[in-house]
């Protein structure tokens, strides 16, 4: 058990319970007693679920004990409770849905499940995905292990601060517009967001279907490329999936960076980003040099765009999406309503907390008579000027580089009276959503004792690439292991 | 534009959303924000581009017109605030 460290990676522990160094069970019971005793500090979870653990956990090791194991199998893991799971309550953080329970499983969660990962809990969020700080949960906020004063980031809050803390090695994510890249940034661990329609979307509440991709939150790259292995590759159940070959991302670990290029958007390094977080991002671009890659200055001149056509393009998709919620089928319906209309206006009043609420009316509005074409059908054209952007910068170079976030964790409270600055907090993530292409974080240093993420970018389906970059900057630094203060 | 109160109060009606007269106000200032802040994007020039609206720029896949799906009512039902016999029930429609 030497290997086993405060905080364990997800390989770490897989190569223990290959050698039988330690048992499911006893991972989960300690992952469950973890939780027990830090997460009334932090808020991380919004359902555990020991018993199903422990009984998932003793048929990971039967499954063991019979050598059929694979590199998932006995592994406790967390569950963003935007991912349906049959028989347990899913919320998405909300008062709608504060008593639903799945009746099915999300492929990505059935996905992990056959690979026999065993699931301690779902965990805390911004309501339906739509905040960046975890402030907007119905469950209250979940707080940053490194200062429980500031927010862990969101909408994949909880998941970030479960792991960043050690209660779990790993969790899915969902990131929409930065929800688990600007999360692992803040709290300091490794999220990963593959390209859109890489991880199936079935079972995973809708926000803005046209940007929402499943991914996950580790303490390292290399663990990060094991989960997706499992949760990748073509579901005929989403409309959207791509119908493309998953290739062996643990094998692409270690391959050389010799002649590597990687894109700097100089739009990136602009003022805007706070110094220190500047100084970490090119201290990180000098490690990449000694390991022989070329920096490359790029430019993405519709950068500026980005958050202005989002906050249609997102807003839009989540009044069409969350129009199903009506207090009739499943959610929350207010009771003594004499007519239909009052039934769906008060159960929706009622069930939706004030940022679901603007962005659904945000979202009607702009896709009102008189005023689509002024600004959805004008976001769907600034969207392509964005892509466009990506797609010169990828004929010269590998992967871009850059900051996830414009400043480390900030305090819980203060953006929350003000929508537009806690939408511009995602501007450098914001983008890649757009042009639907893979995205991770890696943290890279300290600002004022707050971690600082690296982002790197790839083209679409380059999730090995960006894997093997993470992996070789985690080898040459130790930021991925730096613990917060218990 | 700027948004009034009756702007909000004809757009929550079209998503069915009920806003109380005490937060009222309130969503109209910070809704106004946002309107103004996306009102940015009408100085970029699109003139030439033609609308992105997946990612990809993939179109609809089509599956064969094949039963997947067997019955789950019963199931499905345990998560409605009210059924009877079977049936959704809502407040009445029709006189």
């Amino acid at each position: 058990m030497s290997e086993l460290t405060s905080r364990p990676t997800l390989a770490a522990l897989s190569r223990a319970l290959a050698a039988r160094e330690v048992s499911s069970r006893e991972l989960t019971a300690a992952a469950l007693a973890r939780i027990g005793a830090a997460d009334k500090a932090l808020n991380s979870f919004i359902t555990v679920t020991p018993d199903l653990a422990l009984a998932a956990a003793d048929r990971a090791d039967a499954r063991l004990a019979r050598g059929e194991g694979g590199p998932l199998t006995g592994i406790p893991f967390a569950h963003k409770d935007i991912f349906c799971t049959a028989g347990v309550r899913t919320t998405c953080g909300s008062k709608m849905l504060a008593n639903f329970v799945s009746p099915y499983d999300a492929t990505a969660v059935e996905r992990l499940s056959q690979a026999g990962i065993v699931t301690v809990g779902k965990t805390n969020m911004d309501e339906f995905a739509m905040g960046s700080s975890n402030e907007t949960s119905f469950f209250g906020p979940v707080r940053n292990p490194w200062d429980r004063d500031r927010s862990p980031g969101g909408s994949s809050g909880g998941s970030a601060a479960a792991v960043a803390a050690g209660l779990v090695p790993a969790a899915t994510g969902t990131d929409t517009g930065g929800s688990i890249r600007q999360p692992a940034a803040l709290v300091g661990i490794t999220g990963f967001k593959p390209t859109y329609g890489r991880v199936s979307r079935y079972g995973m509440i809708a926000f803005a279907s046209s940007l929402d991709q499943a991914g996950v939150l580790t303490l390292t790259a290399e663990d990060a490329a094991l989960l997706l292995a499992a949760m990748a590759g073509f579901d005929p159940r989403d409309s959207t999936s791509a119908d493309l070959p998953v290739p062996d991302y643990a094998a692409a670990l270690g391959g050389s960076l010799a002649g590597k290029r990687i894109g700097i958007p100089k739009e990136f390094l602009d003022a805007g980003l706070e110094p220190a977080s500047a100084a970490a991002i090119r201290e990180a671009l000098r490690v990449y040099e000694r390991l022989g890659a070329t920096l490359v200055d790029v430019t993405l001149p519709s950068l500026a765009l980005s958050v202005p056509t989002y906050y249609i393009v997102a807003p839009a998709e989540c009044s069409s999406n969350l129009s199903r919620f009506d207090g009739v089928r499943f959610g929350h319906r207010h009771e003594g309503a004499t007519t239909l209309e009052e039934l769906y206006k008060k159960s929706r009043g009622e069930g939706f907390g004030a940022e679901v609420q603007r962005r659904i009316l945000t979202g009607t509005y702009v896709l009102s008579a008189g005023y689509y074409d002024a600004y959805y059908l004008k976001a769907q054209k600034a969207r392509r000027l964005i892509a466009n952007d990506f797609r010169r910068c990828f004929a010269g170079v590998d992967v871009i580089a850059g900051p996830t976030a414009p400043t480390p964790a900030f305090r819980l409270g203060e953006k929350v009276d003000d929508p537009v600055q806690m939408y511009l907090n995602d501007i450098y993530t914001i983008p890649v959503n757009l042009a639907g292409l893979p995205g991770m974080s890696v943290p890279c240093g300290f600002s004022g004792g707050l971690p600082v993420g690296l982002q790197l970018i790839g083209p679409h389906f380059g999730e090995s690439a960006l894997f093997n970059f993470a992996h070789l900057f985690q080898r040459e630094t130790d930021w991925h292991t730096r613990v917060p203060p218990a | 534009m700027k948004l009034t109160r009756q702007n909000v109060e004809h757009i929550a009606h079209l998503a069915r959303l009920e806003i109380g007269q005490a937060e009222l106000d309130g969503v109209v200032e910070k809704l106004g924000r946002i309107v103004e802040f996306v009102d940015q994007l009408q100085s970029a020039d699109t003139s030439a581009v033609e609308p992105m609206a997946h990612p990809m720029d993939m179109s609809q896949r089509l599956r064969a017109d094949e039963v997947t799906e067997t019955d789950h009512r019963d199931h499905y039902q345990q998560n409605s605030p009210a059924v009877a016999d079977g049936l959704y029930t809502v407040p009445r429609v029709l006189e």
